[in-house]
């Protein structure tokens, strides 16, 4: 905007200069041609919208492409392409169509790293828009350099409490430039208790929470875990937090054991979830129940633990029997699963939709926007309404103004047809809208 | 009662476990004066191997080892004798730099080839077996298959070390490579021989990595730390001192997870520091220092 104007300006300047060199200039004839040359530059300026030229869209996008969290984004070379074959002929804002290009940057899993990206996004490639996925450990760097740097962003998958709270946000202020959907440890925790109501045990949970952002949270006497169980009647066996990538779990088996905990919970990362899975058997821990979060998202993961991985469970976010469908492609989550499938020869993973669902709101974003500026693009999506494929994303009527939060479910991991083990939604009470196929059921030990 | 033997317990099968990991460190250490950074990520490599050669040739898990430890032997001695023994020299830094360069490289290479899926391999029931000791006390069968590997492996390579013409050429070489030069040893070929025995250790360790846990790409720097400090509580050279220090490290931590799940890694750290301040050599230090 600002470089098609002054090129309006300079126009004028050659213009009057041509008329001054042709014949002399009264001061008051050149006083008029100024004035004239002015208003032509205002009305003009004030027309431009109406006939904007098109110019190129970027959108950054930050994500964890190697490292240990890249498990989030192998749906993302996949999501991308399709975006980018959706958007081939460009991307209308208002009644004009400009080229759209997305800048695809790797977080290698490293805060700093997200953070260094992010602001060479912002001023070097000057996007309009910033979309970041995958743990608070990218989505809090770079909604924090979008914050600072006036450049609207859309985070999620990541819990709400970690990239709000973590962040400094306050509930009553919130945040001006940065957005987010996902679900909270409030949901988690309530599919979690719902899962269990369908297994007689005798209600001692194990749990089993690592020393990161993530841990942390979940093990929070105040906010976590532990304070929601106390009130609904279990007792929790909590060891202490555990540095990630231990070898050894026999302090926390034998405390578990000791208690004679029947349900197991966590958020280890998948490496120390099968450590800890062989030794508890080895060791003779068998739970009717373990439902942890993280390690257990993925199918890979559940394969890699043989046959013990039947009956696990885990919390889900997305799957393709969710009843959305993309604003975009008009694809049903089947569809955008069975795409995904036919493409790469995996079985789908729970990040297919939530990748997808980022390009929806900026799509949606875009296509409202009154003009180009930042603060137009952040005033569109702060109005955002849409009904993605991961669910209703509006920000407003969320727990604070930058958060909406999507629905979350609770599934269990069965012995499948198709791939090895399949993910059985079996609690939908936070969200009766998503079909069941079930309710939980112990796990069953062979010998 | 019951508790303190379990601690123990644990903490030298956790200690085997280490030791294994560290043998390889330990000879390479030991005869070239070398810190191969990349050891690590030489065991996820292995890892991933072993993977490839259960999924494709749908072998058992433990016979995987036929085609692994011969595979990694390769490696080792073509790593050494074209990429490492070049660099070598008095400066210990050039070696160095190379080994954690080849790190990122094996880390990326195993990404584009594998993606980061963790992945892990299912060899039965033993992962999940145990052995009762009375009492509330059960230890599982891979631990002790583990850590008698361990065992076994050190035993093996002390005896080539101390009883086999070779093992006298490693020695003479690691004690002052100028002279046994001179004495008509054949420094390249050696060391290759000596990087593909620890490569072959290494192959071992990896096939276990890949039963006992998931792993992934970037998993190989968090293997490293823990075998460096065996290697260092140990004393360089002796392969008993490295199964030792991973004993000790094993015991200590095993004992500060019982204290609060948070403190293991830590008093495995303090044994360590202690090990340094007290003897700086190591425990069972066996190579002069010119």
């Amino acid at each position: 905007m600002t470089n098609s104007r002054m090129r309006g300006d300079n126009d004028m300047g050659e213009g009057m200069a041509r008329k001054m060199i042709g014949r002399r200039m009264s001061r008051r004839e050149f006083a008029k041609a100024g004035a004239g040359a002015a208003l032509a530059a205002v009305t003009a300026a004030a027309w431009r919208p109406a006939i904007a030229a098109p110019r190129t869209i970027k959108i950054g996008y930050v994500t964890p492409r190697t490292g240990p969290l890249a498990a989030f984004a192998e749906a993302d070379v996949f999501v991308i392409t399709e975006i980018r074959k959706h958007f081939a002929k460009g991307i209308r804002v208002g009644a004009t169509s400009h080229p759209l290009e997305i800048i695809v940057k790797d977080s290698q899993s490293n805060p700093n790293r997200a953070a260094d990206v992010a602001a060479d996004l912002i001023v070097k490639d000057k996007v309009d828009l910033m979309l970041v996925a995958s743990t608070p450990e990218t989505t809090n760097p770079v909604s924090d350099q979008c914050e600072l740097n006036e450049v609207p962003c859309i985070s999620t998958v990541a819990p709400w409490q970690p990239w709000f709270f973590t962040r400094g946000g306050k509930p009553e202020t919130g945040f001006n430039w940065t957005y987010h959907f996902f679900w909270g440890l409030e949901d988690i925790i309530g599919v979690f208790a719902d899962m269990w109501n369908s297994v007689a045990t005798n209600k001692v949970v194990a749990g089993l929470w690592p020393n990161d952002g993530d841990g942390n949270a979940w093990g929070d006497a105040k906010i976590g875990f532990p304070p929601v169980l106390a009130k609904n009647g279990y007792r929790v066996i909590d060891p202490g937090r555990y540095q990630n990538l231990t070898n050894d779990y026999s302090a926390q088996i034998a405390a578990y054991k000791r208690g004679e905990a029947e349900i197991l919970t966590g958020v280890p990362i998948p490496p120390d979830f099968t450590t800890f899975w062989n030794q508890g058997m080895q060791q003779g821990f068998r739970p009717k129940v373990a439902t942890v979060g993280k390690a257990l998202l993925f199918p890979v993961a559940v394969e890699a633990l043989g046959d013990t991985g039947n009956g696990v469970s885990s919390e889900v976010w997305w799957t393709p029997n969710h009843p959305f469908s993309s604003s975009l492609t008009k694809q049903s989550a089947m569809d955008l699963s069975q795409a995904y499938e036919a493409a790469l020869g995996k079985q789908w993973t729970q990040p297919i939709g939530f990748a997808h669902a980022l390009f929806e709101v900026a799509a949606d974003v875009l296509g409202r926007t009154q003009d180009l500026k930042r603060e137009a693009i952040r005033d569109s999506l702060a109005a955002t309404k849409i009904n993605s494929i991961v669910g209703p994303i509006a920000w407003g009527a969320g727990p604070v103004k930058n958060v909406s939060k999507t629905p979350l479910v609770g599934g269990q991991w069965r012995r499948g047809g198709k791939h090895k083990y399949e993910l059985a939604v079996v609690s939908n009470n936070a969200a009766p809208g998503i079909p069941t196929q079930g309710r939980l059921e112990p796990i069953e030990y062979k010998s | 009662m019951a508790a303190a033997i379990d601690t123990i317990l644990q903490g030298v099968l956790l200690g085997g476990l280490y030791a294994l990991f560290a043998t390889g460190l330990s000879l390479s250490f030991g005869i070239m004066r070398m810190v191969n950074v990349a050891h690590g990520d030489l065991i996820i490599l292995a890892s991933y191997l072993a993977w490839v050669t259960v999924a494709t040739l749908g072998m058992n898990a433990f016979a995987a080892a036929l085609v692994v430890v011969p595979a990694m032997t390769v490696v080792g001695y073509g790593l050494q004798r074209y990429v490492l023994n070049p660099v070598l020299s008095d400066d210990p830094l050039p070696p160095l730099l190379v080994t954690f360069g080849l790190s990122v490289i094996i880390q990326n290479l195993l990404l584009e080839g594998f993606s980061a899926d963790a992945r892990g391999i299912d060899a039965g029931v033993i992962e999940t077996a145990s052995l009762a000791l009375g009492g509330d006390l059960a230890v599982g069968w891979l631990p002790l298959l583990v850590f008698a590997s361990a065992v076994a492996v050190i035993a093996g390579l002390e005896l080539l070390l101390s009883r086999t013409p070779l093992g006298r050429a490693f020695r003479a070489t690691s004690d002052d490579q100028t002279v046994a030069q001179l004495m008509g040893i054949d420094n390249r070929h050696l060391y290759a021989v000596a990087m593909a025995l620890a490569c072959a250790v290494t192959g071992i360790a990896g096939i276990y990595l890949a039963i006992r846990t998931t792993f992934g790409p970037m998993m190989g720097p968090s293997q490293l730390l823990f075998a460096f400090e065996a290697v260092i509580i140990g004393g360089m050279g002796s392969l008993w001192g490295t199964l030792a220090g991973g004993v000790l490290l094993g015991v200590s931590q095993s004992i500060g997870f019982r204290l609060d799940p948070g403190w293991g890694i830590l008093t495995g750290h303090l044994a360590f520091l202690a090990v340094l301040v007290m003897r700086p050599q190591g425990l069972f230090a066996r190579t002069r220092d010119a």
